[in-house]
């Protein structure tokens, strides 16, 4: 367990990701079976018992130190699991006859069939046995919030590195295997064969598209292409398979592999063919998809109500078929998945599920007039949720990852706005010498005459040049320190100008504004603007009329 | 006699009327007596100083000449009579030449111990347990949160990194005043004997220490360095070096900070600490408890950091405490003033 702790403790550290695969890849070489198996459990999610609660915790200290004492120590680490493990009194046993630490495969092992009534005591025992770091992991592990900014494929692709493997072959057998992983970890040190996915519903690596970008298209065939819409949804893979029995067994997967089946109850049971659909998922309300902004109302929900389901009906639209009944269709060519695909979705015949239609062009210029205006295109009412187009070719089999020149995603232009640079923070891990965080807001209206309103915060669209640019101006136009923060110089005729394109406006009360970005980043420096004439709060407000009218049930 | 008509904080500091001198001032006063070098305990300006002759040292280095009217050195252990008191230094641990000074008057000791720790630190005399009747503690890490462990363990931890990212330099912000020098020292011990690099601002007090007889092994500037021969070296720097464009020169730098407050994740996460290493030359919360008890001091000053904590504890032992309300003191970090000549290099 100390090990594992030492693991997590560096992890939270450290800012780059290359830099965490070499320190998990290093800890799965240094620590045996089964332990690693269960360390690669704890960082994918995988591992299941009942989490201990805040309070339980807050007991076990509250008989071992003085209250004032804890109340002042918690007050100044603001972390309970954290203030826990550092006051956590030694033991006082005798030094000599102290047993061992446990090993994490012993916690994991004992939490899985531990009662509730021995909990306290168990815990209590371990506290005793662990060091700091130890204490910290362990009540981490207990209570389920082991947030150490690690996804699950980045542990598996930790894992992968072990035997020089690809991670998607990881991925693929992924929903067949469990802790700790004997078999994965022999197959990875080249001491057994590779595990087979008895999973009937397994998740398959997600194809990814490269934005395409205006000279590209020289290089380009209109004739070798199929272009769809890109839906502003979720892109899932939904997939049903038969398990043993003959039952089907349906599941949703996230782009990354995330089983999210159980936010979406509602589409498992159109899930009744056999196969592999890549997809959309939207929110249709009488047959129009609803914006973004609508669809996330049913996200991060950790009760699924009948309320929201009436209210937010699923949909999920169907771009590719990756599997049909048993067959693997991910070497078959697009244009022939596409017929796959069309004959699949006639014979489901579900309303819950539909085609995503193709765009029909002969050349770029139609393309870029059907992008610009998808409503007479085809799209029709779903015009607003369209987020572009989608370039294909027809040629190119389904390949995990972000293969070059098959498939391409042509977005539309975003929303952009100026508005002024106000704070400036320093960056993380290789930006930490950096102001590379910034705060900018726009114009309005006050009782103290026109003042800036922060609107967002963006932290990358520059380049490298560009933020030493910013970095520089940042240093030279302080007018205030507050720890990381430096309030730039920001008046009508004094700052900087920053052109912000983002995806799409919220309603936000958190916001002093009101209002909030999607996806903001710096598209330009306009070192040439004065600040008096960036933009006011209310073109964005006009800009979220439009889109806050859909958000109202 | 009272203690406090022995010693009372004014707005200098810890005034002694019956001895004519304030301990550790933080303005100019005619006769000041100095705990040790670092800037927010010693300053420039008093008319007489009395101090070890190490800390007479730092402060020259760090003033110039002329930072006293004039000066005195004293041993640990030797006795001096100053009006109506007697005051006698002993180790307290902290830094190179650190003491604590006790206050006798009459048949009433008071010990005021400056900074202190007991862990051991092979750049400094270990710290001395003085009997008395007050002692005046510091509270830095005066809550049961702050344990600092074995400062070996911690420097393993860093060797550990170098033997992981042998392409990358470890960057280690550490108080140039005593900090710097025991983490070269505990390095060597750790069987470290490659050259370790030390920023311009670590120059002059490192030498010194070295001067004294500190063996600190091959030290050199990292000043004119090529960017890749950093690589997989250690490179000491303040505190302050290791979150600024100096850092550009190294190579995909990991960032590690020697101190007792990386204890506390919030701390280190707010500085951009990679590799905290929780190395302090203040006593921990054990220490300082046991410290307490160990004087057999009935009644307890609590000065400078979390004085609400160690006040509580002290009063639930059954000693009479309260808080002297000293200002001017804090974490030698936040205060330090660079030693002079030492430009950003």
């Amino acid at each position: 367990m100390n090990r594992f702790a030492e693991l997590l403790d560096r992890l939270a550290y450290e800012p780059g990701r290359n830099n965490k695969l070499r320190l998990i890849t290093g800890y799965f070489r240094e620590v045996g079976d089964p332990d690693r198996g269960y360390a690669l459990a704890a960082l994918t999610g995988a591992l299941s018992f009942k989490h201990a609660k805040p309070a339980l915790i807050r007991d076990l200290i509250a008989a071992r130190t003085d209250e004032v004492l804890f109340g002042l120590s918690y007050d100044y680490v603001g972390d309970l699991s954290e203030t826990v493990a550092l006051m956590w009194p030694k033991a006082a046993l005798a030094a000599h006859n102290n047993p061992p630490p446990p090993s994490l495969t012993e916690v994991v092992t004992t939490l899985r069939t531990l009662g509730k009534s021995e909990l306290p005591r168990q815990l209590e025992r371990w506290l005793d046995e662990l060091d700091e770091t130890g204490r910290w992991a362990l009540l981490k592990l207990v209570t389920g919030s082991l947030r150490i900014g690690i996804s699950a494929r980045l542990a598996k692709t930790a894992a992968a590195a072990l035997g020089d493997k690809d991670p998607h072959e990881i991925e693929l057998i992924w929903p067949g295997l469990v802790p700790p992983y004997l078999d994965l970890f022999a197959w990875l040190e080249g001491r057994g064969d590779k595990p087979v996915n008895r999973d009937p519903a397994p998740f398959r690596p997600v194809m990814l598209a490269h934005a395409i970008e205006d000279n590209d298209f020289a290089a380009l065939d209109p004739a070798d292409y199929i272009a769809e819409w890109k839906w502003d949804g979720i892109r899932v893979q939904a997939v049903a398979g038969r398990d043993e029995r003959g039952h089907i067994t349906a599941r949703l997967y996230s782009r990354t592999g995330e089983d999210i089946t159980g936010s979406f109850p509602d589409l498992v049971p159109s899930l009744r063919l056999p196969g592999a659909i890549d997809g959309e998922l939207l929110i249709l309300r009488e047959g129009r998809v609803q914006s973004f902004n609508v669809l996330q109302q049913r996200l991060n929900r950790k009760v699924v109500s009948p309320k929201l389901i009436k209210e937010f009906p699923i949909h999920l639209r169907a771009y590719d078929l990756l599997g049909d009944d048993e067959n693997d269709l991910r070497e078959l060519p697009f244009a022939e998945r596409r017929e796959r695909l069309e004959r699949f979705i006639a014979k489901l015949d579900d309303p819950r599920i539909d085609l995503s239609p193709t765009v029909p062009f002969d050349s770029w210029e139609a393309l870029t007039a059907a992008r610009a205006d998808p409503a007479s295109a085809g799209a029709g009412e779903d015009a607003d949720a369209v987020e572009g187009v989608m370039l294909k070719r027809r040629d190119a089999p389904y390949l995990p990852g972000r293969p070059k020149g098959q498939w391409w995603k042509w977005k539309r232009d975003p929303h952009i706005i100026d508005a002024v640079l106000m704070y400036a923070q320093r960056g993380h891990g290789k930006r930490s010498s950096y102001y590379s965080d910034y705060t900018f807001g726009v114009w309005t209206e006050t009782e103290n005459g026109e003042e800036l309103v922060p609107v967002g915060k963006a932290y990358f669209g520059f380049t490298d040049e560009e933020l030493l640019q910013i970095d520089r101006f940042v240093r030279r136009n302080t007018t205030e320190k507050f720890g990381p923060v430096r309030h730039v110089v920001h008046e009508a005729d004094k700052g900087l100008v920053l052109e912000v394109a983002f995806e799409g406006l919220q309603r936000s009360p958190r916001h002093k504004s009101g209002v909030a970005m999607r996806f903001p980043r710096i598209s330009r420096l306009r070192w040439d603007k004065p600040p008096r004439e960036a933009d006011r709060l209310e073109t964005l407000e006009k800009m979220l009329k439009a889109e806050a009218a859909e958000i109202e049930v | 006699m009272r203690p406090q008509d022995i010693l009372l904080p004014n707005a200098a500091g810890l005034c002694c009327k019956p001895g004519g001198f304030h301990i550790d001032p933080v303005r100019p006063v005619e006769r000041a007596v100095i705990t040790h070098g670092h800037s927010d305990h010693a300053r420039a300006g008093h008319g007489a100083v009395l101090a070890t002759q190490e800390t007479l040292d730092m402060m020259r280095l760090r003033y110039g000449e002329n930072f006293a009217g004039s000066t005195q050195a004293i041993r640990y252990g030797e006795e001096i009579r100053l009006g109506d008191v007697k005051i006698k230094f002993h180790p307290a641990g902290h830094v190179l030449g650190s003491a604590q000074i006790a206050v006798s008057c009459k048949d009433t000791c008071i010990v005021a111990s400056g900074d202190y720790k007991d862990a051991p630190d092979p750049t400094c005399a270990p710290f001395e347990l003085v009997p008395c009747d007050v002692f005046i503690t510091e509270a830095t890490f005066g809550l049961p949160v702050f344990r600092h462990g074995d400062a070996s363990d911690e420097v393993k931890k860093l060797l550990a990194s170098v033997a992981l990212f042998p392409e990358r330099a470890h960057l280690v912000g550490a108080y140039s005043l005593g900090k710097a020098q025991r983490v070269i020292k505990l390095l060597r011990q750790a069987g470290y004997d490659a050259p370790i690099y030390l920023h311009g601002a670590m120059d002059t007090i490192t030498h010194y220490y070295q001067s004294r007889g500190i063996d600190l092994g091959e030290l050199k500037p990292v000043k004119g360095m090529k960017k890749a021969a950093l690589a997989g070296t250690i490179t000491l720097a303040p505190p302050s070096a290791t979150s600024d464009l100096w850092t550009r020169r190294f190579p995909d730098p990991v960032t590690a900070f020697a101190s007792g407050w990386m204890r506390v994740r919030a701390r280190a996460r707010q500085r951009g600490v990679e590799l905290p290493l929780v190395i302090s030359d203040h006593a921990d919360w054990d220490g300082l408890t046991a410290t307490i008890a160990a004087t057999g001091a009935g009644e307890i000053w609590v000065t400078h950091g979390q004085e609400d904590a160690l006040v509580h504890w002290c009063r639930s032992k059954g000693l009479k405490a309260r808080p002297l309300d000293l200002v001017g003191y804090g974490d030698e970090e936040e205060s330090e003033t660079p030693i002079q000549a030492e430009a950003e290099a």
